[in-house]
């Protein structure tokens, strides 16, 4: 078996590294459209619309790219990607880049030779339960029992949280999300636990949706991030900064609705290299200078893609915590701009 | 026959029937009465669900229902009927997948070409039949130009392709590729040329031997692995070509099963008339041994047409594919059954309809009496 994997990797490796030989930013250019591999669906993240256009915080990253290289956030091709085959889908150049909900791990970023170029999403396990149990941290679960998804690494954090807190729980073992949804809401387990996110969106498809809480403690890490192939850094950086422009936007003020004033008015020196008023910072990514202030003003800053599709105001809910920028209490932080 | 010349009313041949069959003890008669009160209760909590207390366009209170909120059952407490709306809603993206609007006439002309492309080949006794052959013929060119575009019609690549087209061009071109492709495996099994025989032996039993999931896996991610640089054959084609490949393995099993039926004394007597192979293979073996084997042949389009739903997992929506993405829509999430029960609908149409079509080819083709 061992042999079997040797072989199969350093077959895709080979063909990877060939693969990137030719620039896939060069590649993205002359084909005309950028080929982002998406969720098959997920609410919030990735799902086509009722009229067929892809939306969510993961698809509108695949849209700051194609508005950084193209001008227009539109020249975008989707291709619906499994958990099974996103890997290798991006290792054989099908796909240009990933962006679906993917934990970034060493795992992948050294051995699947991918390269993950920051998070968009810091998801992590929590714990949903019903208000009227009057709990308000998850310290107080003790004895409670948990509906949880069998043979998945929530089940074993599940197990390490109450342990080294010393407290016992009863495991009532589901087999899918939808499952987990029916026990929960049928009065099955008191506890339902399972990715942050998903918890959200359970929650919003409920019958009573502010019948619930989802607790603030975090039992786990599971950054979110968009990745590309791992040897093609020209390629990796359009990404990574890419995604640093909608963040610093946010750090900035500066939203799609402001955009074209702070390009005519800020006198911030970093807004200004941001925006392209001070040239030649695009050039060093090989875009045009107004490569950043197409993102925000097609796209959006961070926290307007963050509201539009999984905020507070929207059916699933979510509030900033982890993923509010590092001077608002949280940890999203893109490095400096110059 | 007597029973037609029978001197009772209609009402009491049905009075005698059930009697005889229904109520002949009381231990029957009991299994009847509950099994009338569970076909009386499943039925009419199926209707009231599906069609009278039903959401279609509007909800309860007269609103156009846009996502899931507007649901009556959403509503009020009390409410139970199916949401159709995001059928409706969606029913572009269930019959066509992400295909321009604008451009969705030109699968509409296939899907009513469709029937006409097929009748030719399906029935014998139709009028110019022979007309209705060389449109068959003529058809997949015309589809090709329809649905993919050509001079004086945009390309529609195919990754905009989806649900129903999907399911349809996968399941059709699947099994009218794989027929011709499963009469020359079967026959090549059974050939007494070793090469060509153990060739057909090794395909269909490689085949047989993995999971279609594997050969559409094999077919989207290790395909692309193996070829040089920039041929990057289109996703859907590559289903098609694993969908055929896998068809026609099974499809030649079928027929496999037809030619063992066929008595030795029937090629002998061929042989013996004169025949060449291909002469007693055409005239004599193939018509009596597809006939036979009607029925394993029409089980295996069935369940290729509703295994064409695996190809979800290699990111095409097929017609289920496209339902589980209105599900994953936060708009319209958990009206997970209104969306089952249409997808079902469809597919028991289709499959409904190809095992009619053998039971009239078997009774048709019936010779012995």
């Amino acid at each position: 078996m061992t042999i079997i994997k040797t072989l199969f990797a350093s077959l895709v490796l080979t063909f990877g590294l060939a693969t990137a030989n030719a620039g896939t930013l060069d590649v993205v250019k002359d084909r005309g459209n950028l080929i982002c591999g998406s969720n098959t669906g997920l609410a919030g993240f990735g799902n086509p619309n009722d009229a067929g256009v892809w939306e969510g915080i993961d698809v509108d990253v695949c849209r700051a790219v194609a508005a950084a290289v193209f001008g227009d956030a539109s020249k975008v091709e989707y291709v619906p990607l499994t958990s099974k085959v996103r890997f290798t889908s991006l290792q054989s150049g099908e796909v240009d880049m990933l962006s679906r909900n993917t934990t970034w791990t060493l795992q992948r970023d050294v051995e699947l030779g991918l390269e993950f170029v920051g998070v968009n999403y810091y998801d992590g396990q929590g714990f949903m339960v019903r208000k009227d149990l009057g709990v308000s941290s998850a310290t107080e679960l003790d004895g409670a029992s948990v509906c949880i998804q069998v043979g998945t690494t929530t089940e074993m954090n599940l197990a390490d949280y109450f342990g080294a807190n010393g407290m016992s729980y009863e495991s009532i073992p589901v087999e899918t999300n939808s499952e987990a949804d029916a026990a929960y809401l049928a009065g099955r387990c008191d506890i339902y636990t399972t990715d942050a996110s998903g918890l959200y969106a359970s929650r919003a498809g409920y019958p009573d949706p502010s019948a619930h809480v989802v607790l603030p403690e975090i039992v786990s890490k599971e950054p979110l991030g968009p990745s590309v192939r791992g040897n093609d850094s020209e390629w990796a950086d359009v990404v990574r900064w890419s995604l640093n422009a909608m963040i610093i936007a946010e750090e900035k003020g500066i939203t799609s609705g402001n955009v074209d004033d702070m390009i005519a008015n800020s006198p911030d020196p970093e807004t200004q290299r941001l925006l392209g008023v001070k040239a030649g910072y695009g050039a060093w990514l090989g875009l045009d200078d107004a490569w950043a202030a197409n993102i925000i003003r097609q796209v959006g800053n961070y926290s307007e893609s963050f509201e539009k599709h999984i905020g507070v105001n929207t059916p699933i809910n979510i509030e900033r915590g982890l993923n509010a920028l590092y001077k608002d209490g949280g940890i999203l932080y893109a490095p400096p701009f110059r | 026959m007597i029973n037609d010349m029978s001197p009772y009313l209609n009402s009491n041949k049905i009075f005698i029937w059930s009697k005889k069959n229904l109520f002949s003890s009381w231990i029957n008669s009991i299994m009847t009465i509950i099994a009338l009160i569970f076909i009386y209760k499943v039925g009419t909590f199926f209707l009231n669900w599906a069609i009278f207390e039903a959401d279609f366009i509007t909800n309860f209170r007269g609103e156009i229902i846009t996502d899931r909120t507007f649901c009556s059952k959403n509503i009020e407490v009390g409410q139970h009927g199916a949401c159709w709306s995001i059928i409706f809603v969606r029913f572009h993206q269930f019959m066509y997948g992400f295909y321009p609007v604008e451009e969705a006439w030109r699968v509409n002309v296939i899907y009513a070409l469709l029937p006409l492309a097929l009748i030719g080949i399906l029935f014998d006794k139709l009028p110019f039949r022979k007309i209705f052959i060389y449109f068959t013929f003529a058809f997949p060119f015309i589809a090709y130009f329809m649905l993919y575009g050509g001079p004086g019609l945009s390309v529609v690549a195919t990754n905009k392709w989806g649900g129903l087209l999907v399911t349809l061009f996968l399941g059709v071109t699947g099994i009218a590729l794989a027929f011709p492709l499963s009469i020359f495996l079967a026959l090549g099994r059974r050939s007494n040329m070793p090469i060509v025989k153990s060739i057909c032996v090794v395909f269909i039993e490689f085949i047989r031997g993995v999971p279609l999931i594997t050969l559409l896996f094999t077919a989207n991610v290790m395909l692309p692995l193996f070829l040089p640089e920039g041929v990057k054959p289109d996703n859907l084609l590559r289903a098609l070509v694993a969908v055929t490949l896998f068809q026609s393995a099974y499809m030649a099993e079928a027929i496999r099963g037809g030619l063992q039926a066929i008595p030795r004394g029937q090629i002998e007597a061929a042989q013996s008339l004169g025949l060449n192979y291909w002469q007693t293979t055409r005239k004599i073996i193939l018509p009596q041994a597809l006939k036979i084997a009607i029925p394993p042949i029409v089980n295996t389009c069935i369940g290729l047409f509703k295994d064409t739903s695996l190809v979800l997992i290699i990111g095409l929506f097929d017609l289920l594919g496209i339902g589980r993405a209105a599900l994953s829509d936060i708009t319209w999430t958990k009206l997970y059954y209104e969306v089952y029960v249409f997808v079902s609908l469809i597919f028991f149409i289709f499959c409904f309809g190809m095992s009619r079509y053998s039971l009239y080819l078997e009774k048709k083709l019936k010779t012995d009496n």
